[in-house]
Formats: structure tokens, sequence, C-alpha cells
């Protein structure tokens, strides 16, 4: 994992995602409070902050469920601010969520292919007749689904079983199966180790690795997570937010020694150093 | 199903290989299927031609790179096309092929890779890539690793790597300039040339490895094939370690003396959904698979409803009666005949077929002795199980029961052109044309255990009246308690772990007052009974000792107790707060128990159990399979067995 990381740095220095001078308040708490970020095209950029700082607002603001009060994103260059999120998702934009939101009652098959929905081309009447078109259609994603995603994941042991039957780690690797379905350019990942072992950690590390690295991928990244080790090992930049505001921004060893960062995380010093391995 | 189809038999010659037939079958079957392999969720064929040209490809890149006659080339990797590819044109090109198990640790492998002097290493992927490397500094005499699957394999560098499709681009460039080399290279072997070097398990010491040649292997799949033939429309399924002799028994002789197909699973985690949609004719596995069948079979009825609960009961009652018929060959009375077509119907039938056993032939198990309780199940729903005996040494097989023939207590009789006999002290010895060449680099050991051509096994057995073997134990196996009455552990633990609630069972006893077990519970079974009890627990070492837990796995052991001689019932048992992990060492590679390494481990724990105590405090490590070492601490509740009594 180690000698990945290190080697390919992104390849541009190309701004993919702009997050510039964002403002949200619920009631009288602000929850950002003038956010401004500059996502390059094919790094892993990580947010990270003590509990409450504004890190899943801000992820939810980028992918358009919450309107913000002031500021702009731009996406490849293109203001998007007033997208509603199916139109952001259809622009390549995907997310994972910290609490899991699967549709417990489907196979992991068909909470996959409902990530591929907003690829499907044929009408309502010709997916229920299921012939000529619609049918080859389906054929077509389905490959798309079995080679670049469950054979990535490794969960084609699972890809038939009920999704709400399956432990809470595999749980976590379906919900960025679904996210991938969508073929995103940029991949929103709200704390995607919570709650794995330390095996599955080293799964789920791997497989971001392969998809900010793989040749069939190439994902630009935000991560929002807690684990430490993980930031540190595989992001190519780090942003701390700190009561919805940035305290600071720059490569891990650089954030990790930042006096500010320590003091935000005062009392959780510990926190911010401990690595799992 | 008929005998009638029989084709002429095939004449092992001193001259015959495993590549020359191989050639000869690829080049009449053609456009058969050889393998099949589920990819991206479908099963993918491979032609025989397909499959030629892949290993005529490679093993001409293997010569290409450097490989000589009699180099032995190491394999690491889940079972696969590519390692059979690369185990053939290995032999192929006059090497030999060394498999280790894919899940073996470092210095396993750096022991085997180092002992065999292999020169190149073919490895699956990224996980195997890792541990050449790491062990690639301490093998010198190590030049390649060759990888084929890509999957994380972006950023590795070092020059030993070469990519499967690499070589067998070389190749290729080699049978451009030399069309004639592969046939040439095919055609210089002999029969007697060494073909594989197995590593046995070794339960005591360092493992040894077995030569064996083409003729061994020839000869062993030829006499298995006439005691119970295979077509060459049947289909197996290879899902067990090829480093495993039983799985090289069929899937290289006895797949090329009868040409069926070798499926093979998508991940190691089907393999059990992918045996069902194939439904193989043939399945031959260690005890320890079918122990898991029966296991599953009662962790669902366990859980089903009542009328279905019934309805199993009633079928496999009528069941384990047809199967004593049988199995005392006696012909069953019509209304049990009767009785039988309906429970077969009605609940057989859909079990074999959720087991993937619907088309099986012959089931067989090898490895270490299956328990009665077992053998009676498989039986009794119609599934023809068989038991192997062999060893590495003979290429895996001596003796087999056959299907009209079967006792559940012996292993069978010899198989054609097998001798076996028992010493004087009470080993036993075989002796066949698949008798394996010695032991590599080590004489000694090699003359231990053959000796006139009879290969001393080391087991204790005698043969019964109807020329049965019946398998006792590893001689030293055979425990005697302090006041001289004889038990044979093995045959306990069987018996206790036919129990759903225990997975693995260790029991103890030689040169002490009596009989005592230390038993690792089922996580998942017995979780799934504390749930439905209102247990609450954090882990498998909780549960473990719980209280509730333990009465119930002392009602298990009270059950089997009520079935044995009083010398042999278990009267003090524990919990292990952990399962029992190759990794660490307490199990072999094929899952038996190394009970001197236990001895020393468990020594407080078993000091204990005799001493009286209520409980024992027990810290031990556990080895991760990236070599990492924890500590792992518990506090164990030592239970009596009322009823084990005094005699």
């Amino acid at each position: 994992m180690e000698a990945g990381s290190s080697m390919s740095q992104p390849a541009l220095d190309e701004i993919h995602l702009k997050v510039d001078d964002l403002r949200i308040s619920f009631g009288g708490v602000q929850a950002l409070a003038g956010v401004s970020l500059d996502v390059r095209r094919g790094e892993i950029f990580s947010l990270i902050g003590p509990n409450g700082a504004g890190k899943t607002v801000l992820l939810n603001c980028i992918n358009g469920l919450y309107p913000p009060k002031a500021g702009r994103i731009l996406f490849e260059g293109r203001d998007m601010t007033s997208l509603r999120p199916h139109q952001r998702a259809a622009l390549g934009i995907a997310r994972t969520f910290q609490k899991i939101e699967l549709f417990s009652g489907m196979t992991v098959l068909d909470n996959i292919r409902l990530g591929r929905h907003l690829h499907m081309r044929a009408g309502i009447l010709s997916g229920a007749c299921y012939v000529g078109k619609a049918a080859r259609e389906e054929l077509v994603h389905r490959e798309f689904i079995e080679r670049e995603i469950i054979d990535l994941l490794e969960i084609a042991h699972i890809r038939d079983k009920i999704v709400g039957m399956l432990p809470y780690g595999l749980q976590k690797r379906v919900e960025l199966a679904r996210a991938l379905a969508l073929q995103p350019r940029i991949l929103l990942l709200d704390e995607p180790m919570a709650g794995l072992n330390l095996e599955e950690v080293e799964d789920m590390a791997r497989f971001i690795l392969d998809l900010n690295e793989g040749e069939r991928w190439r994902a630009t990244c935000v991560l929002v997570e807690h684990d430490m080790g993980v930031v540190m090992d595989i992001s190519n930049r780090v942003a701390v937010l700190n009561f919805g505001e940035k305290i600071a921004e720059g490569p891990p060893a650089e954030v990790q020694a930042n006096p500010e960062v320590v003091r935000a995380y005062l009392g959780e010093v510990e926190d911010l150093y401990v690595s799992r391995r | 199903m008929s005998r009638a189809a029989r084709p002429p038999e095939l004449e092992v010659t001193p001259e015959l290989t495993i590549p020359k037939l191989f050639v000869r079958k690829a080049q009449e079957y053609g456009q058969r299927v050889a393998i099949r392999e589920k990819e991206f969720g479908i099963w993918r064929p491979i032609t025989w031609a397909a499959y030629l040209e892949n290993v005529r490809l490679f093993a001409l890149g293997l010569t290409a790179i450097g490989l000589q006659p009699e180099d032995k080339v190491a394999m690491i990797g889940d079972n696969r096309p590519e390692g059979l590819f690369a185990e053939m044109a290995t032999l192929c090109a006059g090497g030999v092929a060394v498999w280790l198990f894919q899940d073996a640790l470092l210095e396993e492998v750096q022991y085997i890779v180092d002992h065999c002097d292999a020169r190149f290493l073919v490895a699956e992927g990224q996980e195997e890539v890792d541990k050449a490397l790491a062990i690639k500094g301490r093998c010198p005499k190590l030049s390649r690793i060759i990888w084929d699957d890509p999957k994380g394999m972006r950023g590795y560098q070092d020059p030993a790597l070469i990519r499967f499709s690499e070589v067998q681009r070389l190749g290729r460039e080699l049978a451009d300039r030399e069309p004639g080399r592969f046939k040439a290279l095919v055609e210089q072997g002999r029969g007697d040339d060494v073909c594989l070097l197995f590593y046995t398990s070794g339960t005591t010491a360092k493992p040894k490895g077995a030569l064996l040649t083409h003729t061994n292997m020839l000869k062993m799949g030829q006499n298995l094939l006439r005691v119970d033939p295979c077509q060459g429309t049947d289909d197996f399924v290879s899902f067990l370690p090829l480093a495993w002799i039983g799985e090289q028994m069929m899937s290289i002789s006895c797949g090329l003396m009868a040409g069926f197909t070798l499926n093979f699973p998508e991940e190691p985690e089907t393999v059990l959904a992918n045996l069902r949609e194939i439904g193989p004719h043939t399945i031959f596995s260690s005890a320890r698979f079918y122990e898991q069948m029966v296991r599953t079979v009662q962790v669902k009825y366990l859980d089903a409803s009542q009328p279905k609960r019934k309805a199993y009961e009633l079928a496999l009652g009528i069941g384990h009666r047809l199967a004593d018929f049988k199995l005392a060959k006696r012909p069953a009375p019509w209304p049990w005949r009767v009785l039988g077509l309906v429970a077969d119907q009605a609940v057989h039938r859909k079990l074999r077929d959720h087991l993937g056993l619907s088309h099986i032939r012959n089931a067989y198990s090898g490895g270490s002795a299956l328990g009665p309780d077992y053998f009676r199940f498989f039986h009794a729903i119609g599934v023809n199980l068989k038991q192997i005996y062999g060893q590495t040494e003979i290429a895996g097989i001596s003796v087999v029961h056959r299907s009209d023939d079967i006792k559940f207590d012996t292993v069978g009789k010899p198989i054609p052109e097998t001798e076996v006999r028992i010493t004087p002290e009470g080993e036993i010895v075989s002796r066949s044309p698949s008798t394996f060449k010695g032991y590599y680099k080590d004489p000694m050991e090699t003359a231990k255990a053959l000796r006139d051509g009879w290969l001393y096994s080391g087991d204790t057995g005698f043969l019964d009246p109807d020329g049965h073997l019946v398998f006792f134990d590893r001689t030293k196996d055979v425990f005697s308690l302090s006041d001289g009455s004889r038990f044979s552990p093995m045959f306990l633990e069987s018996r206790l772990k036919f129990s759903p609630y225990v997975k693995d069972a260790w029991v103890l006893g030689h040169l002490r007052p009596f009989a005592a077990a230390v038993i690792c519970i089922d996580g998942s079974v017995v979780g799934k009974w504390a749930e439905d009890n209102h247990i609450a627990y954090t882990s498998y070492s909780e549960l473990s000792q719980d209280p509730r837990v333990c009465t119930l796995i002392q009602a298990e052991i009270q059950r089997v107790n009520a079935r044995l001689p009083a010398a042999a019932r278990v009267r003090r048992f524990l919990n292990l707060h952990k399962e029992f992990d190759a990794d660490d060492e307490e199990l072999t590679r094929t899952r038996k128990l190394r009970r001197a390494f236990l001895e020393e481990r468990y020594h407080d724990p078993v000091q204990a159990i005799y001493n009286g105590a209520e409980r024992v405090g027990m810290g031990t490590t556990v080895t991760y399979e990236d070599g990492r070492v924890a500590q792992v601490k518990a506090d164990l509740r030592i239970v009596e067995v009322p009823d084990a009594g005094e005699r």
C-alpha cells in the first residue's frame, strides 16, 4: 500500500473541485463560516477535524443535499451551486454515507444496479417489455458492474445476498460499490472506515487507492475520516476544519506538525496521532 | 452411471509421462471443454486446444527465461486455470512442480522455497508477490517471480518480477524461432523422472519433501479409476489446495486419465455456491469438508420451522434405517424401500441439491478419518460416501471403499496393483507402482520410510477378516490411560465434533487418570443459539466462557459419553477462548491437530484440568497472516461432566 501511494503524485495541478467561501448555518449555529478549498484532479483530499467541525455538512453541500447560504461550488470550472443533487450526480459526483444508506431489503446486486440507473437510456415501456435495446443495454451495464466493481471490491460471494443480512463491514463495501456504479469522477467518502475492524480498514484503504490510482478509475477522492493512521497514509493533502472554519491545509506531515491543529484537537491530541497499525 | 461405457484402458509404459499423455489427450479432444472458470459471474469454458496452447506457450516461456530440466518451480495461489497451466507447463519443460499452500506463513514459504532450490516462483497476485519479495533476499537461488493477477500490481518494479502473459509472449517468440522445441521438450521426459515435489504437512517436525514420478502419478490415477470409472463428460470442481496430494490426484492424474472437465470456483468464498451450480460427479475432499456440510445442515435445521424440522427428522430416520441395511449388506424389506422413496423425494433430493451433491456418483473422504456419525448421515441422504486411505508418499491413495462394500469403521480395500500388510508391530506398510522415490535431500528419513520397496506409514491398524483395512491412528496417537486402558482420541474428537456447537475438540488423557477435552465452540452456531436465548456477549472468548454456554456444551458431551465405554468418557472439559488456527501452528495446513505443540502451548490449562481446579488464567499469542503477533489473555472455566463417572 505504501509503495503505491508514495510513487504516484497527482499528475496535474488542475483544480477539479473548487469550494469558494461557503457559508451555511442551522439556527444560530454557523456550520460553515466561509470555507474555501481547491481539490486537484486525481488526488486524495482528506477533511479532518473534531466532531461537529462541519465536515459532513461540507460534503452535503458539495453533493447538493444542503443549499449553502452563500458561496460557490465549482466542478471542473463550472458553477454548480444551483444544481439539484441528481444533476450533480449526473456530472460525476458520487458519495457514500457515514451511516449506511442502502436498501436493506434488496440484494447487493440490485443496490448496485440502482446506482447505475442514471446511465440507463431505455424508457419505461421498453424496459418493462425487456426486448431489443433495453435488454442489450442491461447486459452492457451488468458487465460493467461485474468487471469493474464486483471484482474490484471482492464482493462476488455476496452478490445475491440481501444487504440487511450482511455484516457491517461488507455493507460499507456495498455502499462504495453503489457509488461506483455512477461511474463518478469525484468520489465523496464520508467516514468509510468507521466501525470497521483492522482487516476491513486495510481492505478499504486498498480499494480507495485502487480507485484513485488504477488506470480504470483515476477517481478524485474527498475523504472525511477520523482514522488518522489511514488519513496520513493515503492522502495527498489534508484540510482541517474547526467550528466551521478551515484552520490548516497541506500535505499530511505539514498539517500534523501545525500547532493550531494540535490546539484544535486539544484534549484529543491522542486521537490525532493514534494510528491503528 | 454405467460401467459399460469404459474405453479401452491406457497402458502406462515406462516412457509415458504426464505431459505426453496431456498432449495426446488435448489433441484428441480438441474443442471439448477441459476447464471452466467462473469469472465476473459467468462460467467461462476453456477448450482442450486452448489449454494446450496456453501450456505450450508458458512452457516455452519458462525455457526462454532459463528453466532447465529438473529445475524446481514453486507455485502459490488459489486454484485457477493459470495455476494449472503453470504446473502442466513446468512438467512439459522437464521441471518439477512444488505447490505451496496459499495461506502459508512467510517462514513456511521461505523454508520450502529455499529447501527445494526453486529458481522460479509462480505467484497469483499481489498478496503472493508480497510474500515472494519478502523472502527473496533469504532464498538466493530464487531468480524470477511470475504473477498473473494484475490487481494492485501497479507500482511494483522489482526486476525479478515478470508477468504471466509476458512469459507466454517470450514463449511465442521461442516457438517462432524453433517450431519443434515444445515437442522435443515433451518427448525428452521419461516415466521415471520426478514431476512433483510435495512438502508433507508435518504434524511433528519440519516438512519433508516427497518426490513423486510421472509413473507414480499416472499409475495411481489409473488404479483409482479401475475401481470407480469416470467419464469424459463428468464434472469435477477443483477447490482444495493444489498443494494437497488429494487435489493433484483428481485434477491432474484422474483428470487426464478420464478427461473430465475441471471447474474452478470464482473465489474461495463462493465454493459452496459454485459447487451447487456445477453439481460434480466426483468429490474428493478432507473429512473437514464433510463435517462442515453436516454442520450447515444442522444449523439450517435448528433455524427451520416446526413442520420442516419434523419432515427432516422423519426422513432422516428412514434414511438411517436404509443406510444401516445397506452397510450391513442386507436387502431392505419392501416397506422400508417404499418409505425410502418417499423420504428421498420429499427431503433427501432437495438436501443433496442444496449441498451440490445431486449428481454425485462417488464422494471420497481422505486425509483424516471421518466419524461414523457423518458416514451414516451421508448414506442416509443417499450420497455414496467412501473413505480413502493413503499417504503423499504413495501418491495419495492405497486403500478405498468399494461402492457395494462399505463399512464405516474401516477405510476399505487396497486398489489394484497395491499390497498392504501389517508388520508384527501393527504398523501399516504398503507397496505399489506409486510408491515415491524418497525425500528430497533427506536420505535418513527416506531410509526410515522406504525399506525394500515397502512404504512404512507410521500408522497403526489391522486387516479385518473381509480384507478391509482398519486404520486406528498414528501409532503415537493411540492413548493409554494411567490404568492401562486404551482409546483413540481421534475417534472421540470426531464424535464430539458431530455436535453443531463444537467446531474443534482436542482430547487429552495419555498416561493420565481420565479422558478430558479442550473444546473450541463454533462461534456462529453458538452465537446464534445465544441470540435466541437472549444471552448478550461481545466476543468469541466471552461467549465461550458464559456459564450457560458451558452447560450447553456439557449436555453435548454427556450425550456423546452415553455411547462410550467408561474408560473413554470425557470427565472434565474447558471451552477455549479462541479457535485453533493453522497460523498459530495449532493445526497443520490440512487442519489436523498438532498434539505435541498443543500440549506445550496449553500446558497450564491442561495441568489445571487434572489438578481439579475450577478456573485457569491463560495468555496466548496470536499470529496474524502478515506475521504480526498479539497477546490474548483469558480466564478459562473448567467444567465437570456428570455421570462420566467412576468405573
